[in-house]
Formats: C-alpha cells, sequence, structure tokens
C-alpha cells in the first residue's frame, strides 16, 4: 500500500497533448519517488478558474466546483483533494468555503447537483500539492528519496499569485512566501532569495485579452531573475510557467530584449532529483529547454 | 444589448428606485461588504495593473455610494482585474476585493451595460462557453476563438503572428490540433449541463435577470 493516498484534481491544462502537460508527467514521476497514491476523481470538470467570472457568475461556479467534490466524497471517501494547478485549487477552495460558510448556498448547490442525481455533504478537504509536499512530508521528508543534487544551478523562485494568495501555504507571508526557495535548497539548488518578482502577477487570463499590459507583467519578471543572477525559474503555477514561458519570444520580438530564461515547474526540479529521467520530468516540454537540469539527468 | 437585458436592467433600476449600494448589495457577489470600505487607497495602489483602471476599486466603492450608476457599470475598470487577490490580502477592513469587481462585472455584463467589445469581457464569455461545452477547457478552440473574436482579417493577423509559439508547443506536446475535433471533456456532459443550466436558473431568478 501507498505511504499516502489522495483523491487527485490535475485540471484542463494537466491533461494529455494540453498547456501543463509536463507538470502532470513530472507530478507523476515525484508522485511516485514520495510512494504516493493519486487517484483521479472520477469524470472531474473544470473549476471555472478565476475568468469565469464575468459569463459564469457565483452560483454555476460553485455548482460545478461542488460537482468534483461530490465525486471525490462518494468515489474516493476520507481522501483529501488534492489539486496541482493554482486556479484549480483557488476555485475549488473558495467554492468549498462559500458552502462551509452557507447554508443557503449549500441548499441552492445541492438543488443544481440533483440535476444530475448528485448530491454534497460538505466533506473533502481541498488542498495544493505543495502544501501536501510541505505539511504531509516535510522538507527533511521530502530530502529522503533524493538521489542527485541540483547544486550548481542557481533558481529564481516565482511564486506568483494564486498558489499564494489569498490562502497560501500556512506559515508563510504573501509578500514574501520563502517556501519554493527552501524546497530549491533541499535539493542542493542555490535560491536566489534577493529575486524581487516572487509575487509579481504574470497578467493571468489577460495575457490573452490584454497581451500589452501583462508583457510588461512578463518583462519585469524575467528581467529581475536575471538580475538576480538566475540561471532558471521555477514556479508552482502552470498559468505562471505558460505565461513566462511563452511570451519571452514575443517580448524579445517586439521590445529588442534577448530573453532565453527556462521557466520549470517544482515537480520537475525534484523528479531529477529523484534520480528520474529528462522523460520522466517532462523536460522535453519546455519551449526553452533547461539544458543544466537535463545534464544532471543525464549523469 | 438585448431585449432580455434591457428589461433585467430597467427592471431592477425600477425596484431599487436610484440606491445604487442597496442594487449592488443586494445583486452583487460580496455586496454587502462594499460599505466597509474606508477609502484608504490601499487596493489602487497593489493592483498590478493599477494605472490601466478608469476609476480604481476605492473609487468604484465610493461611486456606488454616491449613486454613480452608469459610471460604475459602464466602466471598463473591474475587466482590468487579473484576479491576482492583492488587493484582497492588503485590505485593512479585509474587504473582498477581487470578488466584488468580478461580481461587478458579471452584474454589468448580464444587464448590458458592460462596454461594448471590451476584450477581456469577451475573452471571460468566450472562456465560460468553452468549458460549459464539454466540460473541460479545450485550449485549442479557446484560442482560436479569442483569435477570431474581432473577425478573420484581424484573426488571421493574430494566428499568423503566433504561429512560431503554437508551433513550439506542438513540437513540445503542449498543443494538440486534433482538439478541433472535439478533445477532452466529461463523460457524464448531460448531468453536467443538467447542474450548469439548473444553478444559472436558480441565480437568475434571484438577480432578476430573467425580469
Amino acid at each position: 500500500m501507498a505511504k499516502k493516498e489522495y483523491a487527485f484534481y490535475p485540471g484542463c491544462s494537466s491533461q494529455l497533448k494540453a498547456s501543463a502537460s509536463n507538470y502532470l508527467v513530472s507530478t507523476n514521476a515525484m508522485c511516485k519517488a514520495l510512494d504516493v497514491k493519486l487517484t483521479e476523481i472520477p469524470d472531474w470538470n473544470c473549476c471555472g478558474a478565476s475568468v469565469g467570472y464575468c459569463e459564469g457568475g457565483e452560483l454555476p461556479r460553485i455548482a460545478i466546483n461542488a460537482r468534483n467534490f461530490a465525486q471525490a466524497e462518494t468515489h474516493l471517501p476520507g481522501q483529501d483533494i488534492v489539486a496541482t494547478c493554482a486556479a484549480c485549487w483557488l476555485g475549488a477552495r473558495e467554492s468549498k468555503e462559500r458552502l462551509d460558510g452557507s447554508a443557503q448556498l449549500m441548499k441552492e448547490t445541492n438543488e443544481a447537483l440533483a440535476a444530475a442525481g448528485l448530491h454534497y455533504s460538505g466533506g473533502a478537504n481541498v488542498r495544493h500539492m505543495v502544501e501536501v509536499l510541505i505539511e504531509d512530508f516535510g522538507y527533511d521528508g521530502l530530502k529522503q528519496p533524493m538521489k542527485k543534487s541540483l547544486e550548481g544551478i542557481k533558481f529564481a523562485g516565482y511564486v506568483g499569485c494564486q498558489t499564494n494568495r489569498p490562502f497560501g501555504i500556512v506559515g508563510e507571508s504573501f509578500e514574501n512566501p520563502l517556501y519554493l526557495d527552501k524546497m530549491v535548497e533541499t535539493f542542493g539548488g542555490e535560491a536566489l532569495t534577493a529575486y524581487d518578482q516572487k509575487v509579481t502577477c504574470c497578467g493571468g487570463a489577460l495575457a490573452f485579452s490584454e497581451p500589452e499590459k501583462s508583457q510588461k507583467q512578463i518583462r519585469d519578471i524575467v528581467e529581475s531573475a536575471y538580475d538576480a543572477g538566475a540561471e532558471m525559474i521555477v514556479t508552482p503555477c502552470p498559468l505562471c510557467q505558460a505565461n513566462v514561458e511563452v511570451y519571452q519570444s514575443e517580448i524579445n520580438k517586439k521590445q529588442g530584449t534577448k530573453f532565453n530564461m527556462p521557466v520549470l515547474y517544482y515537480s520537475q526540479l525534484m523528479t531529477i532529483a529523484y534520480g528520474g529521467s529528462a522523460k520522466d520530468a517532462g523536460l522535453n516540454g519546455q519551449l526553452i529547454r533547461a539544458e543544466k537540469l537535463e545534464k544532471i539527468a543525464g549523469k | 444589448m438585448s431585449n432580455a437585458n434591457v428589461q433585467a436592467n430597467l427592471s431592477n433600476l425600477a425596484r431599487y428606485q436610484n440606491n445604487f449600494l442597496k442594487e449592488v448589495e443586494a445583486n452583487v457577489e460580496e455586496g454587502h461588504m462594499v460599505k466597509m470600505c474606508m477609502q484608504c487607497g490601499v487596493c489602487a495602489g497593489s493592483c498590478p495593473f493599477g494605472p490601466d483602471w478608469e476609476h480604481s476599486p476605492q473609487k468604484i466603492f465610493m461611486m456606488i455610494r454616491a449613486g454613480k450608476r452608469d459610471e460604475v457599470l459602464g466602466s471598463d475598470s473591474m475587466f482590468m482585474c487579473t484576479s491576482c487577490y492583492n488587493c484582497i490580502v492588503r485590505c485593512p477592513r479585509q474587504l473582498p476585493i477581487t470578488h466584488i469587481m468580478h461580481g461587478l462585472a458579471n452584474y454589468a455584463h448580464r444587464i448590458g451595460m458592460a462596454p461594448k467589445g471590451q476584450p477581456t469581457r469577451q475573452f471571460a464569455t468566450l472562456f465560460w462557453n468553452n468549458l460549459v461545452k464539454k466540460g473541460r477547457v479545450n485550449e485549442l478552440t479557446l484560442t482560436l476563438g479569442h483569435y477570431f473574436t474581432n473577425g478573420l482579417v484581424s484573426g488571421i493577423k493574430t494566428a499568423l503572428g503566433m504561429q512560431s509559439i503554437g508551433l513550439g508547443l506542438f513540437m513540445a506536446k503542449r498543443l494538440n490540433p486534433m482538439e478541433i475535433f472535439g478533445g477532452h471533456g466529461v463523460k457524464d456532459l448531460k448531468g453536467f449541463h443538467a447542474i450548469v443550466a439548473k444553478a444559472k436558473e436558480i441565480e437568475d431568478r434571484k438577480k432578476g435577470f430573467t425580469a
């Protein structure tokens, strides 16, 4: 039996051939090394993300999240729901807190769920994978399966918004959370604690609708990583990863910068530290290759 | 503005007799918290898109109390929210500012007062409709739909401009051209749609959108 079991909520972007598919690949490898069993919530649906507000409104957004809770509660009783995506975690946890706090909302939500023969009774904790790693394993526990050190690589820990606010990781500050730096150090990497854009917004979904305003944010995030001496950026959020990696070439084209900064997930770092191959870590999914990590993986 | 929107707008206007604060409290997500604002301005200074707001959240809260209904609901300010939650965690009075901005944008959108062609209004609508269709987001049709929002010519131009990124994502197995034929989705689509429809029906009834 696995050491720990969770009801897994991978989210839309993590699916096969979607924009964060390498997040899922590396998460699976990381969890295997930690002896964690992730069971997908049967037939899970989208969380609505933040930008769903305009057309989705309040109750429909909460109801679709409650559909996932109802499925988890029924099919994976007693297991915490764990999301890897920052938006999934936020959307789900926000919905859960609203439902916990309002009997009226719970009643209306169950009225909606009943249309599909489902019911939610208020169980199932909603957590982010980073919370699970830090709270259920701890930095020492995470170090145990380590086979290789990430020594010699300088990382800018870019935490971003939604893994950090409004919930964040217990015991961390919103303005200067340190957990990502601590994770980097746990695996032998050099964490650049002077990196000053670690909680700056990348523009989120507005990278699509307001590209110029968002690319100004992204430019600051990447430029500051270079200024701090970083060789790579590491992040816990799939939208941060995509925005900060994908738009570097656009910014170069428009503004004459020469950005070429790899942007990784913590799970990719950990997979390599746990002795996984570049493929296990989804490094073939990078648009900007993380050559130094590939080299460690090949050793 | 469709007829249903006009009707909802006029009937809510009549119901609250120009008491815009009451209207917001009754119909906008977390609207009951608006009057807690003490006008310190931390939200305005904390927003990553701060300079791009016509009216900052701080101003919007005061405008609501001053009854500036057209100016608030017709503004594109709320659509500048990136959902970064900076304002929420910094607000000394703990107003859920992000949610109130979402709620105001949703309300303005549903009663047809939000600015036409506002890019985030368009993208957000496209996003919700995309996820509802299959129960999961189809990134390819979402992206293409967004590029072509403003017509064929502008769409082709944007898509061509972005094709190197698209090709890169395809090569990295992070974009699947076959998604155009359907892609990922929930199995119990009928049930999913029934839940969304029922939730919408309840919310619309409560907020007067079906008036």
